[in-house]
């Protein structure tokens, strides 16, 4: 138990000092002082909580990418029927439940409408992602299935990180963190931001801009009553634009959505001083936009953005060379804000906040100035109580402990793991309980001394008996540490992070380290009697 | 150097004389706790409860104007009942609201209540600094309820688990019991104090789950130990010695967690006040119920040193030595 041969005790240092140099970094830097060429060596990360920043929860709604997708089909559905030759006729279109419906003119077409929407069902990977069926002979329905809509749920929130990353991006920040989280979350992580309402603002945009034609023969009466045309519906004008608290009626299909948008400025227009976004298409979009404009000249369209109308201005003229010019009564700022949202394209699913967690910069260093000075005191008073109380061994016990700290830092810099306010009091707890190996050991010695044991047999029966409750008093609070570690997020996991490897560490330091130095005491002294 | 004994050597305390006293004495103490629980609530803070605190410091005013800006925010709408307290310097609050009913199906609700109040508070204080915000939505705060209840449970059962594998199914048990009693009292000292119960609280209580076993674990060794070698004292007695043999390593652990922790109570950055004055009170009840609850009901639950395979251990045999008999 008490012997050391040489290569043990060299494996020990390396391993000790190995781990105390990792943590150089982090101390020198939290000292103030910067480590030249060695700035790349891997240092703890602090957490939001205590380098200042915001943490975001965004979460899709999944109902809204399930009713666009519906809306989809059923503008590829009358695409494709109206494209057939002859013409499939079709009507009493309706959506409810999450499946779309509609009865053939003729049943006599039924075979033919299923051959041509067949292939509609299928998705671009090989799974069938929905379900055609007919019922009462006539009626097809349309049902997506599970797959389908989990594949697409999946499809629009990667495609939302990437947006989200892209307008993080654009407004200049630092370093940002943005993971997805499940099946319907993202976490946004942004260090030492300034301004956390600019950015929710931005996030909160979905920046979906969709061009569809005015319903002329709608009746203002009844567009403010909400009553639509079949093939129409109503949407609101934006808050500050300039029909605010009026409304539109538009037609439902055959419009063009702003998705495939190449760039988008803000500016000013010369002729009036109006703040504007010019927008340019895609080769595609661009055709799409020039075909609208050109059949519908001298009609009037709505510019939607998120399901409001910006404005509704007449084409003129065609639009052929895929730019257009959005006005809607924009501030600076709001032009500004919608070029930024348009530039880093459109959420496919719009996001809500539902979690956020910013702290100031000021405050993190105010709370690790505090708890690195009560930090210093606690270890006073437990090194003090452990030397007064076991003498030699206590001090021991001590040098254990500032090794474990060293330890503790140096593993957590090399796991890159990150240092949370809650996480400050695991250290500090970890400080109190670090010692309580040695107390368990210390206290067996004295027990073994009083029952006439040498010296040597008392000091190895005393590391050997207390052994069993340490490590099975460290493996219970590791289960309590690891749950905690489970169930916590951000700061309360970096405090299960600092309990759990300050368990491994302890028992490494109070357990194993002391041993060695207390059998190189007695071997070097042996002495007849210990003072403990 | 004379060295410190804060337990002198040999005490012969008679713990378990008043066992019974005791035991009820804590089953009542659980009883009225999950009753305060029951009839008082728990305070939730924003993570349970949703909703928003904010953190703000008034950078040119010597003390903040806590009553004008309980006025201002309440002024505002589906604001009830803002909570706003100073919370560490004089130039420094805290402000708390909690969901509405009407936030209910409404996920954006949170967000909307947090600029609203946000935009408030810089339009009516130029020199007013946001520190922090924290702000939960209603479906996170139901999230992290019963991931909090799930987890606190699962910790229990499992360290129970633990003890019953390592020594006998009665020690699992009282180690659960010993648990379940400090989880409860301290349930119901937020309860009757109506301190806020967050996240912060959940992890100190997890933490109470561990350091309150490691006393167990000691006194149970101990136990363990002694029925191995003393086969023939009777339990009540075989106890007491053990509790009064580890008395010293009890007091001693638990004293030097408690000065690592007096000072970041005293001096520490007052966000972490709830979580460590948590982890500090959990500390005298674990400390308490490893010695009332989790050794007597060794006695209830029939231990006998027919528990462990009667064989002889190393321990054993070097007693013997010591004693003569070999």
């Amino acid at each position: 138990m008490l012997e050391f041969p040489t290569w043990k005790k060299i494996m020990l240092w390396a391993i000790t000092l190995a781990f105390a140099a990792a943590a150089m970094p982090s101390l020198l830097g939290s000292a103030g002082l910067e480590l030249g060429e060695d700035s790349s060596a891997p240092q703890i990360n602090l957490g939001l909580d205590l380098a200042g920043g915001s943490h975001l929860l965004l979460e899709a709604d999944p109902e809204e990418v399930a009713l666009q997708r519906l809306e989809n089909m059923e503008e590829a559905v009358k695409v494709a029927l109206e494209n057939s030759n002859p013409e499939i006729e079709y009507g009493d279109t309706s959506r409810s439940d999450g499946t779309l419906s509609f009865i053939l003119d003729t049943p006599a077409d039924i075979d033919r409408a299923r051959g041509i929407l067949e292939p509609l069902m299928m998705g671009e990977g090989l799974q069938r992602e929905w379900d055609l069926t007919v019922i009462d002979g006539q009626r097809m329905v349309l049902t997506p299935t599970e797959s389908g809509t989990a594949f697409a749920l999946n499809t629009a929130m990667e495609g939302a990180v990437e947006v989200v990353r892209r307008r993080i991006d654009l407004l200049g920040t630092k370093e940002p963190t943005i993971i997805r989280q499940g099946d319907t979350r993202i976490v946004v992580q942004v260090p030492g931001l300034q301004d956390p309402q600019a950015l929710k603002e931005q996030l909160g945009q979905t920046a979906q801009l969709e061009f569809k034609l005015v319903d002329q023969q709608a009746l203002p009466t009844n567009t403010l009553a909400g009553i639509a045309n079949p093939g129409s519906q109503i949407y609101p004008y934006a808050t500050g634009s300039n029909f605010e608290g009026q409304f539109e009626a538009v037609k439902r299909l055959g419009g063009i959505r702003g998705d495939s948008l190449t760039g988008a400025q803000a500016g000013v227009d010369q002729r009036n001083n109006e703040n504007i976004v010019s927008i340019q298409f895609d080769q595609q979009g661009g055709q799409k936009f020039a075909q609208l404009s050109t059949e519908n000249v001298n009609e009037r369209f709505a510019i939607i953005l998120d399901g409001e109308v910006i404005s509704a201005p007449v084409f003129n003229e065609p639009i052929l060379g895929g730019a257009a010019q959005i006005s809607g009564n924009f501030t600076a700022e709001s032009a500004n804000q919608l070029a930024i949202s348009l530039q880093s394209g459109a959420l496919p699913v719009p996001l809500t906040v539902i979690e956020e967690r910013t702290v100031g910069p000021d405050l993190g260093a105010e709370s690790i100035r505090s708890g690195l000075i009560a930090m210093i005191i606690g270890s006073i008073a437990v090194v003090t109580l452990m030397i007064a109380t076991y003498g030699r061994f206590g001090v021991y016990a001590t040098i254990a402990l500032v090794f474990n700290v060293l330890i503790l830092l140096g593993a957590m810099a090399i796991g890159n793991f990150t240092l949370t306010l809650p996480g400050i009091a695991g250290f500090v707890l970890t400080v109190g309980a670090a010692v309580d190996a040695n107390v368990l050991i210390n206290e067996r010695i004295r027990e073994e001394r009083k029952r006439g044991r040498k010296v040597i047999t008392a000091v190895e029966n005393g590391y050997k008996e207390a052994s069993r409750a340490i490590y099975d008093a460290n493996i219970t609070n590791f289960i309590a540490g690891a749950l905690l570690f489970w169930f916590g997020s951000g700061p309360i996991r970096g405090f299960a992070v600092v309990l759990v490897i300050g368990l491994v560490t302890s028992v490494f330091t109070a357990l194993t380290l002391t041993r060695m130095w207390v059998s190189g005491y007695l071997a070097g002294n042996r002495p007849k009697d210990i003072n403990i | 150097m004379k060295l410190l004994k804060l337990v002198p050597q040999d005490t012969n305390i008679k713990f378990l004389k008043f066992r019974t006293p005791f035991f009820i004495f804590s089953l009542l103490l659980m009883v009225a706790s999950w009753a305060l629980v029951a009839t008082m609530g728990l305070n939730y803070g924003v993570d349970f409860a949703g909703g928003q605190q904010i953190r703000a410091t008034f950078t040119e005013t010597a003390e903040a104007p806590v009553v004008e800006l309980r006025e201002t925010i309440s002024a505002l709408e589906s604001v009830n009942d803002p909570v706003v307290q100073r919370f560490g310097e004089p130039n420094e609050v805290s402000i708390r609201v909690k969901l509405p009913p009407e936030a209910e199906g409404n996920p954006d609700f949170a967000n909307q209540m947090t600029n609203s109040i946000v935009v408030a508070l810089q339009d009516g204080y130029p020199d007013i600094r946001i520190d922090g915000v924290d702000s939960v939505g209603g479906k996170v705060a139901g999230e992290f309820r019963s991931d909090a209840v799930l987890a606190l449970l699962a910790a229990m059962l499992m360290v129970a688990l633990y003890i019953w594998i390592r020594f006998e199914w009665q020690f699992g048990v009282g180690a659960l019991f010993a648990l379940f009693h400090d989880v409860s009292v301290t349930l119901g000292m937020f309860a009757l104090f109506q301190l806020e119960f967050s996240l912060q609280i959940i992890a100190a209580i997890l933490a109470i789950i561990g350091y309150s076993l490691n006393d167990t674990i000691v006194v149970y060794d101990r136990v363990r130990e002694n029925l191995k070698k003393y086969r023939k004292m009777p339990l009540p007695e075989l106890l007491d010695l053990s509790v009064n043999e580890t008395l010293a390593r009890t007091v001693m652990t638990s004293l030097t967690l408690l000065v690592a922790l007096v000072p970041l109570l005293m001096f520490g950055p007052s966000s972490l006040f709830g979580l460590v004055a948590a982890i500090t009170a959990g500390l005298f009840i674990g400390t308490y119920s490893s010695v009332y609850l989790a050794s007597p009901i060794l006695i209830w639950l029939g231990v006998t040193s027919d528990s462990f395979v009667p064989q002889e251990t190393e321990a054993d045999i070097q007693e013997k030595k010591v004693l003569g008999q070999l």
